[in-house]
């Protein structure tokens, strides 16, 4: 066996569950920079495709700054951090939020995650394995940045949607994470999904860029050329803020704003994925 | 001048490299130019030799890493620098004594050195701990490299005189160097030394990798990916 890692034991680096058995499709989404929309498209995803019928959980994998009880306006007692300490069951932990969707929160503030130990890897991936047995998608919200633990929240999903906004620093932040995800994980397909963009084709523009840059720099060092499957674009849009205000999502609040209905679009795509 | 050479005292660098092995004593029985060579070559030798393992010393290794860093500095391929350090060597000292202890320090040399390509540095550093340099080789293939050194150490059989044999693990911390990095051998093997303590900390016989080593974007990649961002900007 190997035991190799990236600053953790066994990580990431080349534990990779690209497939694993059950049913569902697992989904990490993941940006680098920090604050681009990843909660709010897991979120908004998940409420359009439980919409046409899916059972849908969003687990929150941000285990040092946890927001998806915020968005989704719950107040668990329960949380990921009791279920990892063997302190609850899933079951317990689980909460049936709007619209049939699922969500297992995370507390936050959970420092002690922030190394990822062996221990934690392993009851992580078997949460995911039977978790997986009972949706139809599974989406991993990540936290911001290239840390142990989103790297092996990115090595148990079967796809990586990494969002991304125009800014420069969320653009070179995208490609970090491709790359190291690539190079660490052997990962060669990746979805694009550009966020927050202000003018149409910019997304495309900047996913065919960030191709061709991952392609010249890391063809030497990938084995198989890398994918990047541009899903779409979300316009900015005042609504997103305005929902969040009102405790609600976007999809249920405001579905007929310009940013719902490019998220619906993109729920088509992520449904063929 | 010639004349001189005679005078010189050899007697005790010429026993010293005769123990070595480095010389036949009936070399000695007359010094001329070309003996005293061999013999400054022969002190050179040692002393970038660690006695007991036969690998570069310390003093050895930095004049090899300052060397490979320059290279890589000035555009050259990216290397990889490991620390690699014995797991609970102080019992198997307490347990078996010193005398197999350095049996085992040796053999984890020969298994080291043994499946590292001729162009790589291995050097003993202190006490159990060897200090690697490779040249020419990915962060990613140095990750893969590092397992393959450690699992090959897992599975050595070593045989003691008596015909006992022990096992022994090694942890090994790895640090990426690559053009675009600016960075000097001190900081390079206190980085390694870090990587090398997670390792411990991991519960040994593993390897970890300083995360940034191969997820560094550089300069060159950045002004790439943001060509396009002007693009659209100036539109
Ligand atoms: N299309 C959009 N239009 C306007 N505002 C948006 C849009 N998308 C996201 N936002 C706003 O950006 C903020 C950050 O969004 P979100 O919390 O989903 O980001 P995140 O990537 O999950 O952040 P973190 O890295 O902290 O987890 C929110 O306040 C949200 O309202
Ligand atoms: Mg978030």
């Amino acid at each position: 066996m190997s035991k190799i890692g990236i600053a953790s034991p066994r990580s990431a680096a080349t534990v990779s569950k690209h497939s694993r058995p059950g049913a569902a499709t697992i989904i990490a989404v993941t940006s680098g920079k920090g604050g681009v929309g990843k909660t709010f498209v897991a979120a908004n995803l998940a409420a359009a495709l439980s919409r046409s019928g899916k059972k849908v959980l969003l687990l929150d994998a941000d285990l040092g700054l946890a927001n998806l009880d915020v968005v989704f306006n719950i107040h668990p007692k329960i949380t990921l951090h009791d279920v990892l300490t063997g302190g609850a069951t899933l079951e317990d932990a689980i909460i049936e939020v709007t619209g049939g969707i699922s969500v297992l929160p995370a507390a936050s503030g959970l420092v002690e995650y922030s190394r990822l130990t062996g221990e934690v890897q392993d009851e992580l991936s078997a949460i995911i394995d039977q978790l997986a047995q009972r949706y139809d998608y599974l989406f991993l919200d990540t936290g911001a940045g290239i840390s142990d633990l989103v790297l092996y929240s990115a090595s148990l999903a079967r796809e990586v949607l990494v969002v991304a906004t125009p800014e420069p620093t969320s653009l070179t932040d995208a490609y970090a994470t491709i790359k190291v995800l690539a190079m660490m994980q052997q990962r060669s397909i990746f979805h694009l999904l550009f966020n927050q963009v202000s003018k149409s084709g910019e997304g495309s523009r900047y996913a065919a860029q960030l191709g061709d840059v991952a392609n010249r720099y890391l063809e030497s060092q990938t084995a198989t050329p890398i994918e990047l499957h541009h899903v779409g674009d979300i316009p900015e849009d005042q609504s997103v803020p305005d929902a969040l205000k009102k405790r609600k999502l976007l999809m249920h609040a405001y579905p007929g704003s310009p940013a719902a209905l490019a998220m619906s679009k993109i729920a088509k795509a992520v449904s063929r994925i | 001048m010639a004349g001189h050479l005679g005078d010189l005292r050899l007697s005790e660098a010429i026993s010293l490299l005769s123990q070595t092995g480095q010389i036949q004593l009936d070399d000695a029985a007359e010094p001329d130019v070309q003996l005293v060579q061999r013999i400054i070559d022969g002190l050179c030798e040692l002393s970038s030799l660690d006695a007991l393992t036969g690998l570069a010393n310390v003093r050895q290794f930095r004049m090899a890493l300052d060397q490979e860093l320059d290279r890589v500095s000035r555009g050259g391929s990216p290397m990889a620098l490991l620390m690699i350090d014995a797991d609970h060597f102080k019992s198997i000292n307490d347990t078996y004594g010193h005398v197999t202890g350095d049996i085992v320090l040796q053999a984890i040399a020969q298994c080291l050195r043994d499946n590292m390509r001729p162009m790589d540095t291995l050097a003993r550093y202190g006490g159990e701990e060897f200090a690697a340099i490779l040249p020419n080789c990915l962060p990613q293939h140095a990750l893969r490299a590092a397992d393959r050194f450690r699992v090959r150490v897992e599975a050595k059989e070593i045989v003691l005189p008596d015909g006992q044999t022990v096992h022994v693990t090694v942890s090994v911390g790895v640090v990426g160097v690559t053009a675009w990095r600016d960075s000097d051998a001190k900081s390079l093997i206190a980085s390694a030394d870090r990587q090398l303590y997670e390792a411990k900390r991991a519960g040994r016989n593993c390897v970890v990798m300083e995360p940034t080593s191969a997820t560094g974007v550089s300069g060159s990649e950045k002004s790439a990916l943001l060509s396009a961002n002007m693009q659209a900007k100036d539109e």
